[in-house]
């Protein structure tokens, strides 16, 4: 099993895209070799992303395991670094599993208009660029990763999206791009400035540097990193795309994508700049309780149940950022908690609704109801999720947001107690206002009676869950019911890596 | 005995062994009481699985799981009783951080009378309600999933009984929650009443956020979550000023959503929209005690947290006594209990809060059994009648003998007559407030005691007009009303005969109760001291007085009067609309964040934030077009060409999708990821 400590992330993050190589010499006709060889490709990443859980020493989860570690392009000193700690391996799992899910979904369902090869394709050279983004640790492999998603993501939406696709897709194509203009400036100042693209060295050698240059380089690294995720108000492109794109883009964007955003902050940006950190954290706080509440509003008030979905994630990723924010263990465990719980849960509310849609052909939540009395078991999944997504102890949903709460308790050294308590109770207002919004929600589309045979679309197909859906969704009910009963499953590896993260600032 | 013995070394090693309260001598059942909330909770996972596929649809399993468990309860009760020490043990959940503040949070459990005599409570109502369900709810279609959620109900509220960390008891409080939640709901082809469990889960979230943000500011104040260990320092001194007085008022903020008291008392008379027997469960055992358990089990940490128990006493007679007037003008003959049940919450918080610890205790134990058995009595009358309306009933003492006699005999209870258990209760607590009056000099303990003699007159009274209209004068309603069946009878005679009786546990000087619930961190007896013959001759003379003046007016009608057409009709459309408080959350808050403010926001989002985006976007392809017309055009002629290239490139990738051709495609993909890395480089 030693191999793995020098292969298994190469082989968890390029299987996948070797995946995508052999495909294309699969003729296009032969839709099952084409699944199958696209789900075999994501199992068999995920195996590899297994066999690393076992050779992982959950003792020394803070430091930087399985690492390799080779010359690149030596011109520019970018290396091929990569390697696995407690903060990366949870969300490098996640993108495995939930890619590997999404795979069985589509043999259940493809999106219009079919051509299931080039879908898998795309899907297969994401996964390679998100799980590399996870695994880099040199800047500009990073950013190669972080570009590489881009692409195949723009062309789910744009091709296989819902009216408004090519809008959505290349306003998230450009508005990343845009944001990413800026971090890629902020890795050459550092690079210029330090001499290095790696980032551990440039953690432990730290930024010799005035306090203005930091932020400012802080301030690029923000808007990357802040349009990613998106924070308040770089959020607008986010419901668009996720109301075009087809229900596994959805899944994939917001069960992944949008923490590549957060891991930024995380990995980079804070460890790195800690000293603007510090000076940034106020600013990051609030917009993070603003996003919070204000998503909730806008959930509040959405006719469409994938744009409410949508809106939602603005919310739980603003709990994510305010515990960023707090820059103290309990709050940044608590938003890699939640990143890995609000991938789990909103990756499954967005396989519910893209599921609703895909049985009613609408998504209108006037259009719907008394889901429960007709598909009884879609509707306790639907109950289920959207519970675990509002926070109730027990699920996935509630640690991340009561620790990054506990966290604005008392934040960090070097932060005003005063402004993090006022937004502790902006975040507590906003947990009142989600419960609000989903079980309202629920009632509607769960509850009451369901539309009579007359009133639904000519195409309604209305059957209960299948057995593939089965298969694609168990894994994410057990983790959601898991991780909240024992929340040690991602706590006990994410803890060491953050007080690694956090000894920056002499914590 | 093996297994007693690792027990005792686990507890050793990992309990926390510093107070002098922790005996480590667990009898033979008392280190297993973590089995009366755990079988529950795995009961309702049998049941929500296979209890379709169960003869009984799944019944059997949420019975004997409990009766286990009021089993477990029962015997560890009696090795309590029979001097074995209280047991705390905890296993860690997990930790974070190091240094000065790691974050060791546990779960565990806390066995001692309180944890006991609430077993015993919220074990015996649950099992009863649940033998009555089989036969009220068996038409229901939804008859499994109901039973699934009574298990999830009750294990939660033992789960949280027995926590020794506050964060334990935070999860099981909130588990609590969202089980009301889907039992409130439960016939929810009705939006009424799935609006009713949104209202109740959304008013208790509302106290939830106050409870939560109260333990941490507790945890910030004394470094741990563990209940005994606050309370020692609370008692040492240790935790004192300013902030400890946020953290006890935060702590009941939660308390005053979940057991109803002024001004979030709101959500309970619409939670009578679930099934009769989840009421029943509700208001007796599994839901708004929690509040009253949180303060008891806190009792050390509230009585040393500056003034904090004075706002927890006012606050109580205040809601004993509005609740009590409302009570008055229900015609819903729930909704008369479910105003009771706030009401006596009241006198249960104000207890603690003038420091009668034991008879706070003691009422909420008596009032589970004839509450319960009002409920289901009611609920019994319901099924007869098929309406919850008291103007629908009349004369049923003839047709419903059981259900009758069972609910008279709970009313007196209710009302503190002797020598049934609410006199005794009650008696307590009035006597605990002059008490506290008499002896601390306080204004806000003389308040309580007001309140609660003009209440335990109004309890009466209101309940007479219940008894009267329900089961007195001719039959109102539709049909012929029938008495219910044997599943449904014997448990109301279970309740009444635990009416007449488990008063007699509290007899002041001899009964055991003030020997099991001691106050914490004191050396005297629970029960007052300051008790005479004056006190409870006087109180149950105020209670015959009400039920007197109820059979004036409502069985003799002596007085036909139209209070609408006299001067104090606008008393009464203020009693009548609940004194405005649910109108003003709803058209005050709820009702424009959900309409006005919401679609405000999203306005702005659409119109504002996202019309920038889109304002920049369009600045931008106006730009390049000047850019391309003036700069490209008549200048720099030649990177024409280069600009037609990769628009023929954008356009071809595009044309390639469409006609499915993907290998081109991917390929150019590739090409596109390779020249960028080729920039990089060059770069």
């Amino acid at each position: 099993m030693g191999w793995i400590d020098d292969w298994g992330v190469a082989l968890a993050t390029f299987l996948p895209a070797l995946g995508a190589i052999v495909l294309l010499f699969v003729p296009s006709v032969q839709d099952r070799t084409v699944k199958l060889i696209g789900t075999i490709s994501t199992f068999l990443a995920l195996v590899a992303g297994i066999l690393i859980l076992f050779r992982f020493d959950y003792g020394r989860s803070g430091e930087i395991q399985l690492e390799v570690d080779t010359q690149w392009i030596p011109t520019i000193d970018a290396r091929y670094h990569v390697g696995l700690d407690g903060i990366s391996l949870p969300l490098l799992e996640l993108s495995l599993l939930v890619t590997f899910l999404c795979a069985i979904y589509l043999w259940f369902h493809v999106p219009e208009p079919g051509k299931v090869k080039a879908f898998f394709i795309l899907m297969l050279l994401l996964e390679t660029g998100m799980n590399g983004s996870f695994v880099a640790l040199d800047l500009i492999l990073f950013f190669i990763f972080w570009e590489l998603v881009l692409v195949p993501m723009y062309f789910m939406i744009g091709v296989w999206g819902g009216p408004r696709r090519e809008y959505a897709a290349v306003k998230f194509f450009l508005y990343t791009l845009f944001g990413s203009v800026f971090m890629l400036l902020g890795f050459l100042a550092l690079y210029l400035q330090a001499g290095s693209f790696d980032m551990l060295e440039l953690r432990s050698q730290g930024i010799d540097a005035s306090r203005t240059f930091q932020n400012l380089v802080f301030l690029g690294l923000f808007l990357g990193f802040a349009i990613k995720v998106p924070m308040w108000p770089f959020h607008t492109w986010l419901p668009d795309a996720h109301t075009e794109a087809p229900t596994v883009g959805s899944v994939l964007l917001a069960a992944i994508l949008l923490k590549m955003g957060t891991y930024g902050f995380v990995r980079i940006a804070i460890p790195i700049l800690p000293e603007a950190a510090v000076d940034f954290a106020p600013i990051i706080g609030i917009l993070a309780v603003i996003a919070i509440i204000y998503g909730a509003l806008c959930c509040l008030a959405q006719t469409d149940l994938k744009r409410l979905i949508a809106f939602s994630s603005v919310g739980h990723m603003g709990f994510v950022m305010l515990g960023i924010a707090t820059l103290n263990d309990a709050g940044v465990n608590g938003a890699i908690f939640g990143m890995v719980a609000h991938g789990l849960i909103t990756g499954m509310l967005f396989f519910i609704a893209g599921s609703v849609h895909e049985r009613y052909h609408t998504r209108e939540i006037g259009e719907l109801g008394g889901m429960l009395a007709r598909l009884p078991r879609f509707g306790t999944l639907l109950t289920y999720t959207a519970i675990a997504s509002l926070g109730l102890p027990g699920l996935a949903g509630f640690w991340g947001e009561a620790l990054a709460l506990l966290g604005s308790y008392q934040p960090g050294a070097g932060l005003d107690p005063v402004l993090f308590r006022i937004l502790m109770v902006g975040g507590g207002i906003g947990t009142i206002l989600t419960a609000g919004y989903f079980l309202w929600t629920l009632q509607r589309v769960n509850l009451g009676r369901h539309p009579e045979a007359a009133r639904l679309h000519p195409h309604a197909r209305i059957i209960d869950v299948q057995p593939l859906e089965w298969w694609a969704w168990a894994p994410l009910l057990v983790l959601i019911l898991a991780a909240g009963v024992y929340p040690k499953l991602v706590l006990g590896v994410t803890d060491g890596a953050v007080q690694n993260v956090l000894r920056s600032f002499g914590g | 005995m093996v297994n007693v013995q690792q027990a005792l070394i686990f507890a050793q090693e990992h309990g926390e062994t510093d107070t002098a309260e922790t005996v480590l001598d667990p009898g033979l059942i008392g280190g297993f009481v973590w089995l009366v909330p755990l079988l529950p909770i795995l009961s309702f996972f049998v049941i929500l699985f296979f209890g379709k596929r169960m003869r009984d649809r799944g019944h059997a399993v949420g019975i004997l799981s409990i009766g286990a468990g009021l089993l477990i309860s029962l015997v560890s009760f009696l090795e309590l009783a029979g001097g074995r020490g209280t047991i705390e043990r905890s296993w860690t959940w997990f930790e974070l951080g190091a240094g000065d503040h790691p974050l060791h949070l546990e779960f565990g459990m806390n066995l001692d009378f309180l944890t006991a005599v609430m077993f015993v409570v919220v074990c015996t109502i649950s099992l009863l309600v649940q033998i009555y369900s089989v036969g009220y709810m068996h038409d229901d279609s939804r008859y499994t999933i109901f039973y699934a959620m009574l298990s999830l109900f009750t294990g939660s509220m033992l789960f949280m009984v027995i926590a020794n960390s506050l964060l334990q008891l935070f999860v099981g409080w909130e588990l609590v929650g969202v089980c009301s939640y889907f039992l409130i709901g439960h016939y929810w082809e009705e939006k009424e009443n799935s609006s009713a469990a949104i209202k109740a889960f959304i008013t208790n979230r509302v106290g939830d956020v106050s409870l939560l943000f109260g333990i941490w500011a507790l945890f910030t104040l004394s470094g741990t979550f563990n209940i005994n260990d606050i309370n020692h320092m609370a008692q040492e001194g240790d935790l004192g000023g300013p902030l400890a007085v946020v953290a006890a008022l935060l702590l009941f903020g939660g308390v005053v959503s979940k057991s109803a008291q002024f001004p979030l008392y709101v959500w309970l008379p619409d939670a009578m929209a679930g099934p009769t027997p989840v009421s029943a469960l509700i208001h007796a055992a599994t839901m708004v005690v929690a509040g009253v358990y949180l303060v008891a089990r806190m009792f050390v940490f509230f009585e040393h947290a500056g003034g904090a128990l004075n706002v927890v006493a006012l606050i109580a007679a205040i809601t004993m006594l509005l609740a009590a007037v409302l009570a008055i003008v229900q015609d819903d003959i729930k909704r008369v209990l479910a105003y009771s049940t706030v009401s006596q919450l009241g006198y249960m918080v104000a207890a603690l809060g003038v420091g009668a610890y034991t008879a706070g205790v003691f009422h909420l134990f008596t009032h589970a059994f004839f509450k319960a058995c009002l409920f289901l009595g009611a609920g019994s009358v319901i099924h007869a009648v098929h309406s919850n309306n008291l103007s629908d009933m009349g004369g049923l003492r003839r047709y419903m003998p059981h259900t009758f006699r069972t609910f008279i005999i709970a009313s007196l209870g209710l009302a503190g007559i002797f020598p049934l258990a609410g006199f005794f209760s009650k008696d307590e607590i009035i006597g605990g407030a002059l008490r506290s009056a008499s002896e601390g000099d306080q204004a806000v303990a003389w308040v309580v005691f007001g309140s609660a003699i003009i209440t335990a007159f109004l309890t009466a009274f209101y309940m007479a007009r219940a008894c009267i209209k329900a089961f007195w004068g001719e039959y109102r309603g539709h049909g012929t009303p029938h008495e219910s069946p044997g599943s449904m009878v014997t448990p109301l005679w279970i309740l009444a005969v635990g009416t007449l009786t488990v008063g007699f546990l509290g007899i002041p000087v001899i009964g055991p109760f003030q020997d099991w619930i001691t106050v914490p961190g004191h050396e005297h007896h629970g029960f007052s001291t300051f008790y005479n013959l004056v006190l409870p001759v006087g109180s149950v003379l105020v209670a015959l007085l009400g039920i007197y003046l109820g059979y004036l007016i409502f069985y003799r009608e002596r007085w036909r009067y139209d209070i609408l057409a006299g001067p104090f009709a606008w008393a009464y459309r203020f009693v009548e609309n609940k004194y405005f408080l649910d109108d003003l959350y709803l058209n005050g808050i709820v009702n424009p964040t959900k309409g006005a403010i919401a679609r405000a926001t999203y306005w702005s989002n659409q119109h504002i934030l996202d019309g920038a985006v889109n304002k920049v976007a369009a600045g931008t392809v106006g730009t390049a077009q000047v850019t391309y017309d003036v700069l490209d055009q008549q200048i720099v002629d030649y990177a024409v060409n280069g600009a037609a290239g990769i628009t023929g490139l954008t356009g071809g990738i595009l044309k390639y999708i469409q006609t499915g051709n993907v290998q081109r495609y991917a390929a150019i993909l590739f090409g596109a990821v390779v020249i960028f890395v080729v920039l990089l480089v060059l770069l």
